[in-house]
């Protein structure tokens, strides 16, 4: 019987493994490795922790891109923060998700923000989305099995029109134009997928996005806080609305007063 | 979950793939194409883990072009899955790629072929092959119904026979497939086989 791909990575991946030997003996890493080689269960058990808290989506519509993120951290069963800023602006027409390790998207959306600044400044014109997004995809690449935890999307609006990719740290890199990553995803691809059309209007697709979270946050206890939606047009990136979710929750669905049926009355004294 | 398979036909090659990007549960993408066109007359079909698979074909594909513009003339199909065999060998000991490849192109004075090439850098050169989950299914159909010089109509069938039994019996099975072929005429897209179809995205 064939091995499945997955068995393959737990077995060529793994801090621990002879790959790792090699890789020590040769000498070209630095000792940080070792590291994670002592701390190895801590690791497993630490990057388990680390990809089990985010919604965030994005599509791309007539008008452009709609990117839309929870904001709610969490450690285990511990809400860590209910305010973070998963929408990272590389540069004011592309915007990055952050999923998987908090560290390793600021770090490596900062770093590709620096890498687009300086394609501008050589080559005289802006970085398309295609680039950008294979920049960060061979970077991530490069640190393949070394633990790096990132599932981010890059959207932005270039010379072809609005891109959408979706990167992560296994070194994969997909063109769409409907993206959903994290815990939450699955319950806001189903809300995304039933309301979408190529042809809304701008507040129509901000609801559309505002809507998937708000029930991916629902349904998935390591989503939750503020559901920000962001939209890319021709001119840039703009912050459409945050919206803290609790209340979004009452705003969809209003306290109904009941209708009483049958109303306890005191029996007519005798 | 991944299904590639490929045959050699009368003057040309099929190579098939399935179109989904999947990641755990998810299925981000039902139109992802995993077969490349590697050059004129060259078709790269892999299946494999995500970063791997495109980074290592995209690879072999400059590789290519890069021998064909120093020299001025294209590699045959033979040298390039020697090639691409020698690469997968190369890194196997050091960081290997899980990549599963079929390579097909045709050559002026050989014709078609076919080369199956796995992730530990086997070589083989074959009329029929497969990888993934679905060859369980489609190479016993393919044993069954091929024969040397089919017709394009005829490849096509036994093609669309292996995705129905592959559709009916594969548990978690791919919706859509890609058909490209490669012949005289070059290498090109053949067809889509969609159950899945993608609201529609006008392009500019």
């Amino acid at each position: 019987m064939r091995p499945s791909w997955r068995m393959r990575t737990a077995c060529g991946r793994r801090a621990g493994d002879t790959l790792f030997d090699s890789r020590l003996a040769l000498g070209n890493f630095p000792s940080t490795f070792e590291i994670k080689r002592v701390g190895s269960n801590s690791v497993e058990a630490f990057e388990k922790l680390k990809l089990l808290s985010r919604a965030t989506l994005a599509f791309i519509f007539k008008e452009g891109v709609i990117v839309a993120a929870d904001s709610r951290a969490s450690m285990g069963g511990y809400i860590s923060s209910q305010s973070v800023k998963k929408i990272i602006e590389i540069n004011p027409y592309m915007l990055g998700t952050m999923a998987g390790g908090a560290a390793d998207c600021q770090f490596w959306h900062r770093n590709l923000g620096i890498k687009c600044r300086l394609h501008e400044l050589a080559n005289k014109r802006r970085i398309s989305v295609t680039g950008a997004s294979k920049l960060l995809s061979n970077i991530l690449y490069s640190y393949r099995g070394m633990g790096l935890s990132v599932g981010t999307m890059i959207a932005g609006w270039d010379e072809k029109g609005p891109g959408l990719y979706y990167v992560d740290s296994e070194g994969g890199r997909l063109k769409g134009t409907r993206f959903s990553v994290g815990s939450g995803s699955p319950y806001a691809y189903g809300v995304l997928d039933n309301g979408y059309r190529f042809d809304m209007t701008v507040e129509e697709a901000a609801e559309l996005a505002r809507r998937a979270i708000y029930h991916a946050t629902f349904r998935d206890g390591a989503s939750g806080g503020v559901a920000s939606v962001y939209y890319v047009g021709p001119d840039g990136w703009k912050k459409m609305s945050g919206d803290d979710v609790g209340e979004l929750h009452y705003k969809y669905y209003p306290v109904v007063p009941t209708p009483i049926e049958q109303e306890m009355v005191d029996a007519p004294a005798a | 979950m991944e299904c590639v398979f490929g045959l050699v036909g009368d003057g040309f090659a099929l190579v098939a793939a399935d179109s989904s990007a999947v990641n755990s549960i998810l299925v981000h993408k039902s139109n992802e194409d995993k077969i490349m066109i590697l050059d004129s007359h060259k078709l790269l079909g892999a299946s494999g883990e995500a970063g791997d698979r495109v980074q290592f074909t995209e690879y072999i594909q400059k590789n290519v072009h890069l021998y064909e513009f120093r020299n001025g003339i294209p590699l045959s199909t033979a040298a390039a899955a020697n090639f691409t065999r020698g690469e997968l060998a190369q890194a196997l000991r050091k960081s290997p790629y899980s990549v599963n490849i079929l390579l097909a192109g045709y050559d002026k004075d050989i014709g078609p072929s076919l080369y199956y090439i796995d992730y530990i850098a086997t070589l083989h050169k074959v009329d029929k092959g497969a990888f993934g989950y679905g060859s369980f299914f489609s190479l016993s159909m393919m044993d069954r119904h091929y024969h040397s010089g089919m017709s394009l109509k005829e490849a096509v069938d036994l093609v669309d026979k292996c995705i129905v039994e592959i559709r009916t019996r594969l548990v978690v099975s791919p919706p859509n497939f890609v058909i490209k072929i490669v012949d005289k005429d070059g290498a090109r897209e053949y067809a889509w086989r969609e159950t899945i179809k993608d609201a529609e995205v006008p392009t500019a």
